[in-house]
């Protein structure tokens, strides 16, 4: 997240003008303390982040060479018929994660246009502190609401009204062998991580929206654009790169979300779900709901591949997500 | 004499009104107009200005005429800005920004409900203070406008930007960048994108609010002559802190002070015989 903040104060800070550049002084001191300062810091991340790995890997590594690539291809986690398969709960996070996504990043946008844009600035304080309270709520407490709440309604109500009409023939949402009515089920848990993640995509996209310059707003109204039309050819433009950015952090958080999804994805370990109402299970909610019941040191060493495999996707997200950023930094402003 | 004044501009913003050099003005510059036999673009009666319910304009009359550039002068916070941003209605993107009066611009007030602003704001360009070029290529930035008003082919879009870029005098500069990002640019440069973007949508009026105050005399002096070229097809409106400036490419001249205008005339009579004390002394650098 730091580093997506400085890159984007590279791209949207102030150009200093040729008549502006002063030369400035009196940091002869403070330049090398804090830059000895940042470096430690930056080491000890990087120590941290490697350690990590390693540990995890070496503590996985008797399941590793047990398994070796099949624990991937294995569908079904259960142990005590000696299959350590983790595709079930990989695709019960992909799916989970999509949903979440596909919910909460148009739904966050629109929010952060609202606050920036067209909601007065008294109005768009208080939504914008009740958007940043709700970041804050514990996610067991979002996992409880969903488990009193969301459950019981999209059991009693929301599945049987849409399975029952035209759209229950459709793929992913005709129910499949699984099905236990939908109250517990990916759909459900990809709805409590859009609850999750809203918030930290909101914020966080309305700050780089603020960060648009006024004059180049201005600018653009100047030349007879529409409220849309600026929002949509400068001001995203503007903030695209901390937009995707926002969104990324999102798809972090969704990701390895694990007590509210425990609650609510159904906890079914054996099978792929083939329909957004089945129930399922994720990587990081299988680890936290089977560490109890894990028996042999097997069974130990496969859960923590299982971790291997969740720190390995979420590395590769943030991977991509500097890439993009890097990209788009470069190409800011070039021809669409 | 552009020459020889472009130290004095660079001061940018504010020097001018401590210093107070002798002022030279420009001795072709419409000595020999008729105005009252000049066509008004912009006819403003009786404009008054409220932020919230301080008001920051009062009561303004002023005439802006066809082909001629107009330099409004004072000192600051006397409602420059305020006034010229009227013209585009600008101001209302801001609650609590009201204008009430006349400004009468091809025959109707603008300043009255139903008014279309979006046309309005094509057919009278602005020039900010800090260059504002948007977040795109150096030829989408002059496309901008184009692709906003106007339905163009791939080659007629491009032709006009060329055009709007060599009348801007930055064609040579940029035409084998011109898919850079435009705040690549220098700043100079930037400001001339600006200028490029604002009349590749051919507008009747070019309002420029300080435009050579962020830049370098250099850029600053290119910018003064390109205003002596766009003024054949565009009437400007510039602010400017800087007197030389007003006096070096401007015809007519509105002092304001303090949300008034004080004294409104020709730039050459306005500088040598100003009829009013107020605006005696402020060219005279007797007050700020
Ligand atoms: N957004 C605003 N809200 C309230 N008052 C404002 C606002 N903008 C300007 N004013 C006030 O209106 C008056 C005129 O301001 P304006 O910006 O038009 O002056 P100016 O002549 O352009 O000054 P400068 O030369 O410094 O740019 C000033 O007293 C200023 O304090
Ligand atoms: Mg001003």
């Amino acid at each position: 997240m730091s580093t997506v903040e400085l890159d984007m104060q590279r791209q949207t800070g102030p150009r200093r003008g040729a008549a502006e550049a002063a030369p400035r002084r009196g940091h002869r001191f403070g330049d090398p303390v804090f830059r000895v300062l940042t470096l430690v810091c930056g080491l000890l991340v990087t120590i941290a982040m490697f350690t990590l790995a390693g540990v995890l890997i070496y503590d996985s590594w008797p399941a590793i060479r047990e398994l070796g690539f099949s624990f991937l291809t294995t569908v079904s986690w259960s142990p005590s018929s000696g299959s350590y398969g983790a595709l079930s709960a990989l695709a019960g996070t992909a799916l989970t994660t999509i949903v979440a996504m596909v919910i909460a990043v148009p739904l966050a946008f629109v929010i952060a246009l609202l606050l920036t844009e067209l909601v007065p600035p008294s109005v768009a304080r208080v939504i914008g502190t009740a958007v940043e309270m709700l970041a804050a709520i514990p996610s067991i407490i979002f996992g409880m609401w969903g488990l009193y709440v969301l459950v019981p309604f999209m059991q009693g109500t929301v599945v049987p009204a849409v399975t029952g009409s035209w759209l229950g023939d459709l793929p992913l949402i005709r129910p499949g062998a699984t099905f236990q009515g939908g109250g517990f089920s990916i759909l459900t848990a990809g709805l409590v991580l859009a609850v999750m993640v809203l918030p930290f995509i909101t914020a966080f996209t309305r700050d780089v929206l603020l960060m648009v310059p006024r004059v180049t707003k201005e600018a653009g109204y100047g030349m007879g654009s529409t409220t849309w039309e600026v929002l949509r050819r400068i001001s995203l433009r503007y903030a695209l790169s901390g937009v995707v950015g926002a969104a990324f952090i999102g798809l972090g958080r969704a990701l390895g979300e694990t007590m509210a999804v425990a609650y609510l994805v159904g906890g079914e370990f054996l099978n792929v779900p083939s329909s957004l109402f089945d129930p399922g299970t994720t990587v990081a909610s299988l680890i936290a709901l089977q560490f109890g019941e894990a028996m042999t040191e097997l069974d130990i060493s496969a859960l923590i591949a299982m971790g291997l495999v969740l720190f390995a996707i979420t590395m590769v997200f943030q991977v991509l997500a500097q890439m993009w950023l890097k990209r788009a930094q470069r190409t800011a402003g070039g021809r669409a | 004499m552009v020459g020889s004044k472009v130290k004095d501009s660079t001061d940018g913003a504010r020097r001018d009104v401590l210093v107070a050099p002798p002022v030279e003005v420009a001795a072709a510059h419409a000595t020999d107009d008729d105005f009252d036999a000049l066509e008004s673009v912009i006819s403003v009666r009786g404009l008054d200005f409220f932020y919230g319910k301080e008001q920051a304009l009062f009561d303004n009359d002023v005439d802006i005429k066809r082909n001629r550039v107009t330099a409004i002068i004072g000192p600051s916070g006397c409602g420059k800005s305020t006034h010229i941003r009227t013209y585009n209605r600008i101001y209302e993107l801001y609650r609590d920004h009201r204008a009430t009066g006349e400004i009468v611009f091809d025959g109707k007030n603008i300043l009255v409900p139903g008014t279309d602003v979006l046309d309005l704001r094509r057919r009278m360009g602005m020039i900010f203070q800090k260059p504002s070029p948007f977040p795109m290529s150096v030829f989408d930035n002059v496309a901008y406008g184009l692709r906003q008003h106007y339905k163009l082919s791939r080659s007629e879009l491009a032709d006009r930007v060329e055009d709007a870029l060599r009348r801007s005098a930055l064609w040579d500069e940029v035409k084998h960048k011109l898919g850079e990002p435009g705040i690549a640019l220098s700043g100079g440069q930037q400001q001339r994108l600006c200028i490029a973007r604002c009349i590749a949508t051919e507008p009747d009026v070019v309002l420029m609010d300080e435009p050579a105050s962020a830049i370098d005399p250099v850029a600053t002096a290119k910018i003064e002559e390109l205003m002596e070229s766009l003024k054949k097809n565009y009437t400007i409106v510039i602010v400017t802190h800087n007197m030389q400036q007003a006096a070096r490419v401007s015809d007519y001249t509105a002092f304001f002070y303090e949300g008034r205008i004080v004294e409104f005339g020709p730039t050459t009579q306005i500088f040598s015989n100003p009829r009013e004390k107020q605006t005696e002394d402020y060219i005279t650098g007797r007050f700020s």
